[in-house]
């Protein structure tokens, strides 16, 4: 079917009137917008000499704040690759009450701030908090540290990998189980040979939106961080830092970092959506 | 149910497993929430109302709404003509395209916020200029309506373009060519078809542009009663430990979140419905391109 929608598409349709006015209004608002202003942070960086640039991007301080902003990013993003398919698992194949309204609140860290949510999590898991108070007694600290930082990013990435697997899994042809389980096949080894295949390039796709965005994520972080130098200071929190010391070059050359290495990772989710929509194309 | 044995688990493996999620749900999401209210009625409903009533309160609830009403149709103009020009036509560089419409999805909020300092600031391409013509732009309302502007670019076109692309322009061209103008497609003809994505990329590209914290962050100056957003004015509070205050503003905006999420619930229902309704009329439109355009929607979601 995607065969015919492409060939349909391919057709030339200039018949329709607009194509001009559109495209125009497109690329000039994007330029405006989008393009112009970023192109700034690359002129920017270019009145640093490459040594400027280079101490600016490796300072301590900042390859803490990699090391920090990449560590618990990808530990966020692995817990939510096992809680989000569990999740969606559930929302899937089982009927239980209240499922529509469980449903509907995977999409809460889309739809609250950040702010909020991060003043919020700082509340619940602080020495007072409702979580916190049970934990402090155990010397669990989950907040004002790295743990905090996970925590945070956990919170921002439940959706992205939930709502990736869910459709897929949806799709996913009962009858493909029930002849593995004719065959004589587990119902383990049906997930794991039949099931899990066919859904694990959603669950990459998800476990690289998620990690994306936690890279960048700033609003909730801060407030559960504790930001300490060295210790729990992330890489957006290191740009506004230098900001605030007039220090413009500096900050341009790590936002440049980040910048490169977002857009990495766009081409790569891109990539692996081709690849998921060709499996799941194959497939059916 | 016995006989879908072979495709299920047991009933403790089901019981166990809706448990463990049903709880991770709780204790992610459920408490959080809870949380926002419970602080903010810490001190009692006189003291909640009293901080929403606050001055410095009012102003920050004022710029956020200014800032969504400014932002939200902006983004969707370009939504619409985006999806236009990317649905409708085909043209070299059209997959590029695309991709650079999602650019401002992928990059950090800070980041976003910076470079309209360098462009705008004292120190960036058009500062002197603006200093000279005494316009301000960064610390003040356009930087934090353009900032805004930036991290809610995409919401309206990554919902309508996979959706337009579904739809085809089968509809369009018959319009066109029974005499219909270019507008009068548009409005009669392409609109009524594109509705519900419409109001989901609306409701999405809102709720991002009146919560937006780290890019607004960057270029409002934080000066109270002017330039403070309601998220920063939650941040001001907390960080003066007012924390029943800054929880008494953030639950305004956790209440805009659950409202959100209860529009776009029924806006993916009534589509839904929609949709069925017109599989069941026109051989024309193919089942599967609408499972596409589903399938699509819950992919922009994600996007966000």
């Amino acid at each position: 079917m995607t065969h015919l929608l492409s060939t349909v598409g391919r057709k030339p349709q200039r018949v329709l009137p607009g194509f001009n006015l559109t495209l125009g209004y497109t690329v000039l608002y994007l330029s405006l917008i989008v393009l112009i202003p970023l192109s700034a942070l690359v002129f920017k960086t270019f009145t640093l000499t490459w040594d400027q640039f280079w101490a600016a991007v490796t300072g301590p301080r900042v390859m803490a704040s990699y090391r920090l902003t990449f560590g618990a990013s990808l530990i966020a993003a692995l817990v939510n690759v096992v809680f989000g398919l569990l999740v969606a698992w559930v929302l899937v194949r089982y009927d239980f009450f209240g499922k529509k309204v469980v449903d509907a609140l995977v999409d809460l860290p889309f739809a609250l701030p950040t702010a909020v949510a991060g003043i919020s999590l700082t509340a619940l898991l602080a020495g007072n908090g409702w979580i916190g108070q049970y934990l402090e007694p155990l010397g669990i600290q989950l907040a004002f540290n790295p743990n905090g930082v996970v925590i945070a990013l956990i919170f921002i990435g439940l959706p992205f990998v939930v709502r990736t697997v869910q459709p897929v899994l949806e799709d996913t042809e009962k009858e493909l189980e029930e002849a593995a389980s004719c065959l004589g096949a587990t119902r383990w080894q049906t997930f794991t040979r039949v099931i899990f295949p066919s859904i694990a390039p959603a669950l990459l796709t998800g476990f690289a939106m998620a990690f994306a965005r936690a890279i960048g994520e700033y609003g909730s972080v801060i407030f559960i961080a504790g930001n300490m130098p060295m210790v729990s200071e992330i890489t957006p929190l290191i740009i506004i830092g230098k900001l605030e010391q007039y220090d413009y070059a500096g900050a341009t050359a790590v936002a440049l970092v980040m910048l490169v290495i977002s857009f990495m990772l766009l081409l790569v989710i891109n990539a692996l959506q081709t690849w998921q929509r060709r499996r799941t194309g194959a497939s059916s | 149910m016995t006989k879908h044995t072979s495709t299920t688990e047991p009933a403790w493996v089901r019981f166990s497993l809706i448990t463990l999620a049903l709880t991770f749900m709780f204790l992610f999401l459920v408490l959080p929430l809870a949380t926002v209210f419970a602080e903010a009625l810490r001190k009692g409903f006189g003291a909640y109302f009293e901080a929403l009533q606050e001055p410095d309160a009012w102003s920050a609830i004022r710029l956020t709404f200014i800032t969504a009403l400014i932002a939200v149709p902006l983004n969707l103009v370009f939504g619409v003509a985006a999806a236009w020009a990317i649905a409708k036509y085909e043209f070299t560089g059209k997959a590029f395209l695309t991709t650079l419409v999602d650019l401002p999805f992928s990059v950090s909020p800070v980041v976003a916020g910076l470079i309209y300092v360098l462009m705008f600031g004292a120190q960036g391409w058009f500062g002197p200029w603006l200093q000279a013509h005494d316009i301000k732009i960064v610390f003040a309302v356009p930087g934090i309506v353009l900032a805004t502007v930036f991290v809610t670019f995409p919401f309206i076109a990554r919902e309508l373009i996979p959706l337009m692309q579904a739809q085809g322009s089968d509809e369009e061209q018959a319009a066109i060519v029974l005499g219909a103008t270019g507008w009068q497609t548009f409005w009669r003809v392409t609109l009524p078809n594109i509705k519900w994505g419409l109001i989901y990329g609306v409701i999405l590209c809102n709720a991002r542009a009146m919560g937006e914290f780290g890019a607004v962050s960057v270029v409002s100056g934080h000066i109270r009663g002017q330039t403070n957003t309601m998220p920063l004015h939650v941040e001001i509070l907390y960080n003066e430990y007012q924390s029943a205050a800054a929880f008494a503003v953030a639950s305004l905006l956790a209440l805009l979140a659950l409202v959100t999420l209860v529009i776009k619930s029924v806006v993916e229902w009534r589509h839904e419905q929609a949709m069925k309704t017109v599989t069941e009329a026109p051989p024309e439109r193919p089942e599967d391109s609408l499972n596409s355009s589903m399938a699509s929607i819950s992919q922009e979601v994600i996007q966000s």
